[in-house]
């Protein structure tokens, strides 16, 4: 099959129109043409009609399908913008339509795990680099597609659709997927920058998860601002050390998808990590959290693979080590930030 | 269980050599040296961003090191004039740089002209000097004479030197997919890429392409081979051109990529070693000089564009692993392998393969005594590292169709970039290794000297690699019952991989484990002066060359046996 038009004139594919995909596909539409895909006929049909998606409005242009076939055959250029949950479903089901000339950027912040037989994540003790992947992975080993890239940085989709300043970061081995990414989504009030260290990109946002349920414990505690700053900054540290040991650089920890998420995240009541910490904080148990939560915090899922991996690897990584016990063995919030004030952090940064 | 090996000799695919791409080239060969010189003189140019200040500065730091290897480095293959080539090039750059007057782009025109020379002369120098006549009877020569050394050796009886009995194919196990590669030799061209751990390899892989009815391949050999005479000649009888890695200079560099690309265009069949050199360690490649290999990427694209992509201008790989008991030049491999990593700066290319009196007493051993070889062909690919059917069409993983062209094509058209083929170059390096573990084939002498070199690696734990090898001889002794224990666990490993289609292994590990160990230690590195394992008077394992145990032990590297000591 060969693409008979440039992509100037075919249209930008955004599958998934859930909060994020929505704001993304409205910026997209201010200079291109652009195709929703949606799962459901009646989200289609409103989209099509009423040119809103579950309520949220999209841009009077953007026409939506039910078909990856279509999606995929009349676009060249794909950003997948699906919860971590469906990622591997929606990438499975889009598959066949994908080719070697589609470039595809996501924008999900999580981790898929390949479990041997038998296993199960909640009871999983070891965990290898080479059982889990990052979407990108996914991506790669689900599909013909290679040319792959990420979008991650603090982009609150409330803010985004507000119009307020941001940025982001399109990350991917190939210049080529950089540079689309910042040419078709570069504007006055959104600035894009680029990164060829994907899979530390990646993990920068997924990682920030875990910090951010620390971060939502210690509002729950009602401590301060110092103790705020102590958190993000051993949380970075951390984050580097993890993003090391499991592929990335740790430089790009110290970037928008880093720091500049976490910052974002352990400030934002919206988001669902944090909400958690605090919940937690305040005497609710995980399990009483979950069930009032219509989506899971990914952070939990996160918490749950990096101690795994952890384990496997023989690091250590004391935050994410306690939130594992508060999440799962009982440990108190209180009895965990003791810890953690006693843990010999010996030297300031030592991973630059 | 009996080997299943190639054991008739194919028909030769085209039958008339005229047809052979190999000779084609040959026949153009004046046409095709002057359009890689040129080719290679626009892509430095491209390369250097069209600034005459930085070519310059780039003709001055070659003729520099040209200077210096001549003066530290001379080989007897070095043709006479070069001396005077390099001074004529210097005294070029001194005029030039006395002429201040020039305007820019004249100035860049006076660097280009003495580039044109280095370029035109490397692309000589690397150039293959292929003749049919001369290949047809070195393949009589081989074939004739190392089969009668065979049977002179394994027959008995007066007659013995002219039987026939046995063949180089008893000898040399071909097996795997030889059929696909001979199909696929008329669909399009072809790029193999062997493991690489002794220098009689692109003499095996010369032999088994024509068992196999190949036309001739054309590789590049280090240009050290062609020290030897014997070599020299099978070399350029077989198509070799020359690569010499003394000059690590950019123009050198670009202008071998140039001839490689511009030779697969051709349609001529390659031959890279993608480790580069011999492997040290006697590690299966793990980390491919990427260099050549992407030449095959960039040639893939250019057909592409040129819109003959497919049929004849379809790119496969076939990784090939050649499975060695006894690799002649192992102590010196593994002695350059420590001094490398044990920090040592200075390390010269030097050649012990050095007379063609030691290569002829190690034929002769070979061939009388009995230490098998065999070669298996993998599966074969295309340049994004997609497996692909009888007829040539890639498939991925689910079999669905695949179409190569896609991954050059952004905006619709195939597209240069050369930023994504250095991303797809290092994908289709890790599948080759990946290939490699799957393909290699592991023999009894692999198995003992592994587990006997973890054993003791356990017994000394608190010891690296090089205090080991200094360990007095009489500490060295391996008890046999956990030896054998030892050897039981690792083989079943290798089965339960086996099963898995993650590693190949021979039918001689099929016997019981004592045949098995007395298999592995009469065949372990058999001809070295010091065997790397023997069995002492009360029957356990000893070693009289630690380091050489480590070099074998090593070809089961990367497969994660050691978590089981």
């Amino acid at each position: 099959m060969t693409l008979k038009n440039s992509s100037k004139t075919n249209p930008v594919g955004v599958i998934g129109v859930g909060s994020f995909g929505t704001a993304v596909a409205n910026m997209l539409a201010e200079k291109s043409e652009v195709m929703v895909y949606a799962r459901k006929q009646e989200v289609v049909d409103e989209i099509n009609a009423q040119h809103t998606a579950s309520g949220r409005s999209l841009d009077p242009s953007i026409r939506a399908t039910f078909s990856p076939e279509e999606l995929c055959e009349s676009c060249a250029v794909l950003f997948f913008m699906v919860p971590s949950a469906a990622f591997l479903e929606v990438t499975r089901l889009f598959a066949p339509h994908l080719h070697p000339y589609h470039l595809v950027i996501h924008g999900t912040k999580g981790l898929a795990v390949q479990l041997d037989p038998g296993e199960a994540l909640d009871t999983v003790k070891k965990l290898r680099r080479s059982q889990i992947l990052t979407m990108s992975e996914v991506i790669l080993q689900e599909t013909l597609a290679v040319r792959v890239g990420c979008l991650a940085g603090p982009n609150i989709s409330k803010e985004l659709s507000l119009g307020q300043p941001a940025a982001t970061v399109v990350a991917s081995k190939y210049n080529e997927v950089i540079q689309q990414g910042q040419h078709l989504l570069r504007s006055e009030r959104f600035q894009v920058y680029g990164n060829s260290d994907i899979i530390g990109v990646e993990l920068s946002g997924v990682l920030k998860n875990i910090i951010a349920i620390a971060a939502g414990a210690l509002a729950g505690l009602g401590l301060g601002e110092n103790a705020k700053g102590l958190l993000i900054s051993r949380g970075i540290v951390e984050m580097a050390h993890l993003s090391k040991a499991l592929g990335g650089s740790a430089s790009s920890v110290m970037g928008l998808a880093g720091v500049g998420d976490l910052v974002t995240t352990c400030n934002s009541q919206d988001s669902r990590n944090f909400t958690l910490g605090y919940r937690l904080a305040k005497g609710e148990t995980l399990e009483q959290i979950l069930q009032t939560m219509d989506e899971v915090a990914e952070g939990v899922n996160t918490v749950r693979i990096v101690d795994a991996f952890i384990k496997t690897a023989g690091i250590r990584a004391p935050i994410t080590e306690n939130l594992h016990r508060v999440l799962f063995e009982d440990l108190s919030i209180e009895e965990s930030l003791q810890f953690l004030m006693k843990y010999p952090f010996s030297v300031d940064v030592d991973f630059v | 269980m009996e080997e299943n090996y190639i054991k008739h000799q194919y028909a030769p695919i085209l039958p008339k050599k005229d047809e052979w791409p190999v000779v084609k080239l040959a026949r153009e060969r004046k046409e095709f040296i002057l359009k890689v010189a040129e080719l290679s003189e626009e892509r430095i140019i491209g390369l250097l961003g069209k600034n005459p200040d930085v070519l310059k500065e780039e003709l001055e730091t070659t003729l520099y090191r040209e200077k210096l290897r001549i003066k530290q480095n001379p080989w007897d293959v070095d043709p006479d004039d070069e001396v005077d080539f390099w001074k004529e090039i210097k005294s070029n750059l001194l005029q030039l740089h006395a002429e201040v007057a020039l305007s820019k782009t004249k100035r860049l025109d006076a660097y280009q002209a003495v580039l044109k020379k280095i370029t035109s002369r490397y692309a000589e120098e690397i150039s293959s000097n292929f003749k049919a006549s001369h290949y047809k009877f070195t393949r009589r020569v081989v074939t004739y004479g190392f089969s009668r050394l065979l049977n002179a050796a394994r027959v008995k009886g007066f007659t013995s030197f002219f039987s026939n009995q046995y063949t180089l194919q008893d000898k040399i196990q071909i097996t795997g997919q030889t059929d696909q590669i001979r199909d696929l030799a008329t669909k399009g061209t072809i790029v193999l890429v062997p493991t690489h751990f002794s220098n009689l390899d692109s003499i095996l892989i010369g032999w088994i392409l024509s068992v196999l009815g190949m036309p001739p391949f054309i590789y590049g050999a280090g240009l050290n081979l062609f020290n030897i005479s014997i070599f020299a000649y099978f070399m350029n009888a077989l198509g070799a051109y020359k690569v010499d890695r003394r000059k690590k200079n950019l123009m050198y560099i670009e202008t071998l990529k140039t001839y490689s690309k511009e030779a697969i265009q051709f349609g001529c069949h390659s031959l890279f070693f993608p480790g580069g050199t011999r492997s040290r360690s006697g590690i299966i490649e793990s980390k491919l000089k990427l260099g050549l290999l992407g030449t095959a990427i960039e040639a893939q694209r250019a057909n592409f564009q040129k819109g003959n992509g497919e049929g004849l201008g379809k790119i496969f790989i076939v990784p090939v692993t050649i499975n060695y008991h006894f690799v002649l030049e192992a102590p010196v491999l593994i002695r350059d392998y420590l001094s490398m990593t044990g920090q040592e700066r200075y390390y010269k290319e030097n050649d012990e393969f050095s007379t063609s009196y030691k290569i002829f007493k190690f034929l002769l051993k070979f061939f009388t005594k009995g230490s098998d070889i065999s070669v298996s062909i993998g599966k074969a690919m295309d340049v994004m590292g997609n497996y692909v059917d009888q007829e040539g069409n890639s498939r991925d993983k689910w079999g669905r169709l695949v179409d190569t062209r896609e991954y050059f094509v952004s905006e619709g058209k195939v597209t240069v970039d050369s930023q994504r083929e250095e991303e797809y170059t290092q994908m289709l390096g890790k599948r080759i290794v990946e290939e490699f573990h799957k393909i290699n084939r592991v023999f009894s002498s692999h198995l003992v000297a592994f587990v006997a070199f973890e054993l003791i690696k356990a017994k000394n734990q608190k010891m690296d690699v090089f205090d080991l090898i200094r360990l007095p001889q009489e500490d060295i002794v391996v008890d046999y019952q956990e030896f054998k224990t030892g050897c039981q666990r690792v083989l079943d490993e290798i089965f339960a991989l086996k099963t898995k289609g993650k590693i190949d292994a021979a039918p001689h590990l099929f016997k019981p484990m004592d045949d098995i160990i007395a298999h592995g230690l009469e065949n372990v590195g058999m001809y070295h002066a010091k065997r790397p394992l023997i069995r002492d008077e009360a029957g356990n394992l000893t070693t009289e060359d630690l380091s050489l145990l480590y070099f074998y032990h090593n070809r089961l590297h990367g497969y994660d046996f050691e978590k089981l000591f």
